[in-house]
């Protein structure tokens, strides 16, 4: 390739490019800084929040925000500053883990169905169809209602309902790459179908797949508090974001604090991922252009 | 338009067909005795053995499926293990509250959400469309359970004007149908504006203006009606984001429809219940997908053909 680019030197490697679109975004930016962030906070949040996940402290309940607690304190006298940095940890790790397993699962199938078409196309995809086919949130409240409430079946449960959307991602771009020049003449040489997916085929799908990852993160995240928050996700005392929403309701307009901080830390959350997300595919849409 | 609509009716009964097997063997994937499970906790022996023998459950797995499907279609869906009442009759009661959420919500989702994106279109990279735009990715990543809390803060606690909560007056509608619809409005204003844009780039669009078409003609004639087509099959789309939404936002507000309804027999393992609501949702969203498609069709007559 570098011939090529010493006879036009304006063209730059697809990364490079990707990149120099990507630094511009400034907001983008600022989100993935604000998500490093988090993500350092959560997993300090043994060393650096200021009490217990789920101490009590009887002298000081539903006390508002000061010095001694940032964000004030819930109807057991426990710090929410505290309980938003432990229930980061929950979150964070539901939304990273749900996408990892529900994109691997959807990744493999986009590619085996687009790859070989015909029959497996066929199966795979009317699966997939009937899984779009439960609306939004209630794939995983069915699979909650399987195997029963908990942050691990939270898990398992978002992950189900993220599989169909990479598969149908991966399907497509697999269906584009696979009538490429380059992938026909690995083909061509004699290049095995394993190899010809993994080596040639999955790399060009990987943007796509990464940008999605970003915003199906955010989503995720929200999902698992809006389950908690009916009670079908982490039960109290877990300082799930969602789960403390839930156990605020009963103070609206008594102690605000217990809805007000951990609902500023599901939507900062979400929405970083979002703009992100967003930053990313304006930055690769650009280079496709 | 005929052979179109034949087509897309048969296609689609393949998969209400998938969907209710995969719900059909939701009771059969749960660890235990399936008749245990949907006698309930308290139940006799007695009691299990007439749900065992009410359901067939000593035949082969293809009759029990093909006994199912026939009661189904007759409404026949058992009865709820907490209230003994027929879930035909719970549903029927909740059915309609959940439906009237779902429309007002959808109804404002789609006026408000495509206004502001035709209004971000026109006036793309200035402050109106900056600020539009801020609002709908806020919109998207804020959770509708905590936007309700404070709806219910400020309006009904400190303010007194509406309802916390129930299913009484119109006023009652105004928060949870707001609530519902915040996100879908969203999701629509960023669509609406981006089809926009792109619509604003044709040629034909350019030969309007250049021909000396003004302004307004160019907007409402030529770009945003053919911007509309794709926001039509996105409102179907997001339809399904409002039944589930409605199952969170029914729990913020009190409202006794079906989304609160699904969520009490989770909470309970109340089986035959949620086993009808999870197939009914899906019915619901699989049928307007299929209306919507035929709009499509009747908008644009070049899907018909293919």
């Amino acid at each position: 390739m570098s011939d090529v680019a010493l006879a036009t030197p304006t063209i730059r490697s697809p990364s490079a490019e990707f990149w120099r679109r990507f630094r511009r975004k400034h907001v983008a930016l600022l989100s993935g800084g604000v998500l490093l962030l988090l993500i350092v906070a959560a997993a300090a949040a043994p060393w650096i929040a200021p009490y217990g996940p789920t101490t009590p402290d009887y002298d000081s309940v539903l006390a508002g925000p000061s010095w001694q607690h940032l964000c004030g304190t819930d109807t057991f006298g426990r710090d929410i500053f505290s309980r938003i940095l432990w229930g980061g940890r929950i979150s964070l790790t539901v939304g990273f883990v749900s996408v990892a397993l529900g994109g691997l699962a959807g990744v493999v199938l986009g590619l085996v169905s687009g790859f070989f078409g015909g029959l497996v196309d066929g199966f795979i995809m009317r699966l997939m169809d009937v899984l779009l086919a439960f609306p939004g949130i209630l794939l995983a409240i069915g699979v909650v209602a399987l195997l029963g409430p908990g942050i691990d079946n939270v898990i398992y449960a978002i992950a189900v309902f993220s599989v169909p959307v990479f598969a149908r991602l991966v399907r497509g771009s697999t269906l584009a790459l696979k009538q490429t020049l380059y992938v026909q003449a690995a083909r061509s040489i004699g290049v095995r179908a394993p190899m010809l997916m993994l080596r040639h085929i999955l790399p060009g799908t990987l943007p796509s797949v990464i940008v999605y990852c970003s915003l199906r993160v955010g989503t995720s995240i929200l999902t698992a508090a809006a389950l908690s928050f009916i009670g079908l996700g982490a039960p109290p005392p877990s300082p799930e974001w969602g789960t403390m929403l839930a156990e605020g309701r009963s103070y609206l307009g008594v102690a605000d604090q217990i809805t007000l901080f951990p609902g500023i830390a599901i939507f900062v959350t979400v929405l970083a991922f979002n703009l992100l997300g967003d930053g990313l595919r304006d930055a690769l849409d650009q280079k496709l252009r | 338009m005929i052979d179109y609509l034949i087509r897309r009716l048969v296609g689609t009964i393949p998969v209400l067909l998938a969907v209710s097997l995969f719900v059909f063997l939701f009771v059969h994937l749960l660890p235990g005795d399936p008749a245990r499970l949907v006698a309930g906790p308290d139940a006799t022996p007695q009691d299990i053995a007439a749900v065992r023998a009410d359901m067939g459950l000593d035949r082969p797995l293809v009759v029990q499926y093909l006994r199912y499907l026939g009661q189904t279609v007759q409404f026949q869906l058992g009865r709820s293990i907490k209230t003994h009442q027929t879930v035909a009759e719970l549903i029927g009661e909740r059915f309609m509250p959940t439906l009237l959420l779902t429309v007002f919500a959808m109804v404002w989702s789609v006026i408000g959400g495509v206004a502001v994106g035709v209004l971000s279109g026109v006036k793309r990279g200035r402050w109106q469309d900056q600020l539009a735009m801020v609002l709908a990715i806020s919109g998207i990543s804020f959770p509708g359970f905590w936007l309700g809390l404070l709806l219910i803060d400020l309006f009904s606690v400190r303010l007194g004007w509406l309802p916390t909560g129930g299913y009484e007056s119109w006023q009652s509608f105004v928060l949870p149908a707001f609530t519902l619809g915040t996100g879908v409005a969203a999701v629509m204003a960023r669509f609406t504006r981006s089809a926009f844009v792109e619509i604003t780039a044709e040629d034909y669009v350019r030969t309007a203006r250049a021909k000396g078409v003004p302004e307004r003609l160019v907007v409402w004639k030529h770009t945003l009606r053919n911007a509309l087509i794709p926001v039509i099959t996105l409102t179907g789309l997001q339809f399904g984001f409002l039944l589930g939404g409605a199952i969170v936002v029914e729990t913020v507000f009190a409202w006794p429809g079906l989304g609160r309804l699904l969520v009490d027999s989770v909470s309970y393992r109340d089986y035959p219940v949620i086993q009808a609501e999870i197939l009914l949702f899906s019915f619901e969203f699989v049928l307007i997908n299929l209306i919507v498609d035929l709009l499509y069709a009747v908008v644009n007559p070049e899907i018909r053909l293919r």
